[in-house]
C-alpha cells in the first residue's frame, strides 16, 4: 500500500472493504446500506483511535511522509499570486530554498521557506529541500527588501536542518546561519513563520524567528533530529522512536513550552490528507495574527519580539548560601537543593 | 545541534583531580611535583609545570591543548584576584525530564567545579576594561543550553550597559540536546545581544577555540567585529561525522581546522595563545576611545 504506515493499515483495509460494498451495491442492485453503515461507524471509531494516541515518532514520520504537502504547494494554495525571486547575489541560486513575493488576500507580502522536491528528479535539483549558505543569503536578501517596501515577511518551514556537505562548511554554513537569526530578530516589518513539517536545528532557525510561529498540528521541531539523537544516545539511530519521545519535538509539547504561538490543526491522518483544508486554516491564522501585529508600531513590533524571545530558558536560580554551602559540599558530592524552576 | 561525540576527549591525561583545598579554584591545573606528560600533538612527554607555564601549549610542536574556562579567564585578566565573576547562581534546570541530565551535569559540576559550561564576568586586560565569557569543554562539551546562552546574554546587556567591550572563547560542540528546543532558542537570544551590543558602537572579539561547532559557531561565535581563532581549532557548523554519512564519502581531514577556515576567508587572524593577550591588548587599544575605562 502506497504512501500507508503500518499502524494505518487496519483502517486503510476497512475503507477498502467499504468501497467493495458499495461497488457491489452498485453492480449487483443489493441493499447493503446497513452492514455499510456499521462499517463506517467502524472505521470512524478505528480513525479516531489510531489518530487520536500517535506518537511523537508517528508524527515525525507523518511530517516526512512523501505526499506531505510542500512549500511550494502550500504557498499555491494560500496566496492569489506568486512572483518567485532568484538568486543570492553574490555566489549562485539555491534551488533548495525559495522565495518571491506573494498576494495575500491581495496584500503584497514576501514568502520564503525551504523547498523539498517531489520526484527524483527535482529533489536532486532541490538537494532534498537541504539548502546551502547561499539559501540563506537568499532569504536574507528577500527580507532586507521586505523591510525596504514594508511587507510583511511569511516564513514556511519545513527543512531537516542545513545541508552537511564539504562545500557547504567551505562557504560558511555556520556565518550565514548566524546572520540570518541576526537578520529575522532586527526586521522591522512583521514576520509570521510556520512550521509545516520538519523544523531541524540550526537550518530551521535561521529562518524561524517570528513575532508569531505557528505550527501544523503534525510537526516537529527540534535541536536535533530523533535519529542523530538516538545516534548520540545509544549509537543506534534505529532507536529514534524513543529518542523522538524524550525530545519533546511535537507541536503540542512546543506551545506548552512558549516556543510556539498556535497550534494548526490537521486532518485525520496528516495534511497530506486533504491539503485544501490545511492551506485555509494556516491562510486564516496567518491573517488573522497579520491584523494583530499590524496595529503595532515598528518600536512595538521589534520591542515585544526580543522580549518573547529574551525570556526563553529554563534554569534555577540558587542563592548566594546556596552557593557557598554547596561548594562546601561538593566533595560529597551533595545532590542539589531546591529548584526555582523558571519556564517562560 | 551537530553529533560531536566523535570530538569528545575526556579530560588529558596529566590533570589531577583537584586536592580539598582547591575546592572552589575551577579546572584551575594544580599538578603535583614530579608529573610528566604527553603532548597530544606529538607524544613528547613534557614537565607539566613547563606545559601549564606555557599556558598549555607544547614548545615541540605547538599543540594547544584544550583549557577550562577558569584557566583561560586565567591566562587573559591581569589580575584573576580582581576577577568579578557574573551569575554564579545561574545552574541548569531539566525542562524536558531527559533521563540522567542532573545526574550528568552533577558530574560536570564536581569534575569543573562550575554550575555549567561558562564562566563570564569583568576584568581587566592590559589595563583595559572588558567583560570577558570563556566556554568549558569539560563541562557536557561545552554544550549550549539555558544556563549557558542566558550567561552569554547577561554578559553582553551588562557590556552594553557598563559601555565595555566583549571577548569571547567557545569551545563548544554546539547546542545542548537535553535542553531540547530551549538551547535551540539560545542561538536567537545570543545573537540579538551582540546585536544589541554592536549598535552601542561597542568592540566585541570573539576567539574561536578548539572545537567551536553547530549551534554555537552558527550564533554569537560567528558574530564577532574580530574573529580570532587558535591554531588548529575546529571551526564548523556541521560535525564530521554528519557530513561523512551525509555525503557517503571521507571529507578533507582539515575541512574545519580554523587555517581552512581563515582561507575560506572567515577569521581575521589565527593567533597563538602565547601571543593573545598581547593581541587582544594591542586591538582593546585602537578601540578605548569607545569604550568605558573605569574598571
Amino acid at each position: 500500500m502506497n504512501g500507508v504506515f503500518e499502524w494505518e493499515k487496519p483502517l486503510v483495509e476497512l475503507e477498502r472493504r467499504i468501497e467493495e460494498l458499495q461497488a457491489f451495491t452498485v453492480k449487483e442492485g443489493i441493499d447493503l446500506s446497513d452492514e455499510i453503515a456499521t462499517l463506517e461507524r467502524k472505521a470512524e471509531s478505528l480513525r479516531r483511535q489510531i489518530y487520536a494516541s500517535l506518537t511523537p515518532w508517528q508524527r515525525v514520520m507523518i511530517a516526512r511522509h512523501k505526499e506531505r504537502p510542500t512549500t511550494l504547494d502550500y504557498i499555491g494554495l494560500i496566496f492569489d499570486e506568486f512572483f518567485e525571486l532568484h538568486g543570492d547575489r553574490a555566489v549562485r541560486e539555491d534551488a533548495a530554498m525559495v522565495g518571491g513575493i506573494a498576494l495575500l488576500d491581495g496584500r503584497p507580502v514576501t514568502v520564503i521557506g525551504p523547498q523539498k522536491g517531489r520526484s527524483t528528479k527535482e529533489n536532486i535539483r532541490r538537494n532534498f529541500g537541504l539548502p546551502h549558505p547561499e539559501g540563506y543569503r537568499k532569504a536574507m536578501r528577500l527580507m532586507k527588501q521586505a523591510e525596504k517596501f514594508n511587507r510583511p515577511v511569511i516564513s514556511l518551514i519545513d527543512v531537516v536542518g542545513a545541508y552537511p556537505g564539504i562545500e557547504a562548511e567551505e562557504r560558511g554554513q555556520g556565518v550565514l546561519i548566524a546572520e540570518s537569526i541576526r537578520c529575522m530578530s532586527a526586521l522591522t516589518v512583521p514576520t509570521i513563520c510556520v512550521i509545516t513539517g520538519e523544523g531541524g536545528s540550526g537550518g530551521a532557525l535561521a529562518i524561524g524567528v517570528g513575532d508569531r510561529v505557528l505550527m501544523l498540528e503534525n510537526a516537529w521541531y527540534s535541536v536535533i533530529s530523533p535519529e542523530m539523537c538516538a545516534q548520540i544516545l545509544w549509537r543506534d539511530t534505529s532507536r529514534a522512536a524513543e529518542a523522538a519521545k524524550l525530545l519533546r519535538l511535537t507541536a503540542a509539547d512546543l506551545a506548552e513550552f512558549g516556543i510556539v504561538d498556535e497550534v494548526i490543526p490537521e486532518p485525520l491522518g496528516g495534511a497530506h490528507r486533504d491539503p485544501e483544508k490545511v492551506a485555509a486554516a494556516m491562510k486564516e491564522a496567518i491573517v488573522r495574527h497579520l491584523s494583530a501585529l499590524d496595529g503595532l508600531s515598528k518600536d512595538e513590533l521589534l520591542s515585544a519580539r526580543h522580549e518573547k524571545y529574551r525570556k526563553i530558558g529554563a534554569y534555577t536560580v540558587r542563592t548566594e548560601d546556596e552557593l557557598v554551602r554547596l561548594e562546601e559540599a561538593r566533595a560529597e558530592a551533595e545532590a542539589p537543593g531546591e529548584e526555582e524552576v523558571h519556564t517562560d | 545541534m551537530s553529533k560531536f561525540r566523535d570530538i569528545f576527549r575526556g579530560r588529558p591525561k596529566y590533570v589531577t583531580v583537584r586536592s580539598q583545598s582547591e575546592e572552589g579554584q575551577g579546572s584551575r591545573r594544580e599538578l603535583p611535583d614530579g608529573l610528566w606528560t604527553k603532548c597530544e600533538g606529538c607524544g613528547t612527554p613534557i614537565y607539566h609545570k613547563d606545559l601549564a607555564k606555557n599556558l598549555f601549549v607544547c614548545e615541540k610542536c605547538g599543540f594547544h591543548h584544550q583549557i577550562g574556562a577558569r584557566d583561560r579567564i586565567a591566562q587573559i585578566v591581569d589580575d584573576m584576584d580582581a576577577f568579578e565573576e557574573f551569575d554564579r547562581e545561574l545552574w541548569p534546570a531539566n525542562p524536558l525530564q531527559f533521563p540522567d541530565y542532573e545526574k550528568k551535569t552533577q558530574a560536570d559540576r564536581e569534575k569543573t567545579g562550575l554550575s555549567d559550561a561558562i564562566m563570564t564576568g569583568k576584568g581587566t586586560v592590559g589595563g583595559y576594561p572588558a567583560v570577558l565569557i570563556a566556554f568549558d569543554f569539560f563541562f557536557r562539551g561545552g554544550s549550549m543550553g539555558s544556563v549557558v546562552g542566558e550567561k552569554v546574554t547577561r554578559a553582553f546587556e551588562r557590556a552594553t550597559e557598563q559601555r565595555l567591550p566583549v571577548i569571547a572563547f567557545p569551545a563548544s560542540g554546539g547546542a545542548r540536546m537535553q535542553e531540547g528546543i530551549f538551547s535551540l532558542m539560545q542561538m536567537q537570544k545570543t545573537a540579538w545581544a551582540v546585536e544589541t551590543h554592536s549598535r552601542a558602537g561597542l568592540l566585541y572579539i570573539s576567539v574561536l577555540t578548539d572545537p567551536t561547532l553547530a549551534g554555537v559557531y552558527g550564533s554569537f561565535a560567528a558574530l564577532g567585529d574580530i574573529i580570532i581563532a587558535e591554531p588548529k581549532a575546529t571551526v564548523g557548523f556541521a560535525g564530521p561525522s554528519v557530513i561523512t554519512e551525509t555525503i557517503r564519502r571521507p571529507i578533507p581531514p582539515d575541512l574545519q581546522s580554523a587555517e581552512t577556515v581563515f582561507a575560506n576567508g572567515f577569521i581575521d587572524r589565527i593567533v597563538p595563545r602565547t601571543e593573545l593577550k598581547a593581541a587582544l591588548t594591542q586591538l582593546l587599544r585602537y578601540h578605548a576611545p569607545v569604550h568605558s575605562q573605569r574598571v
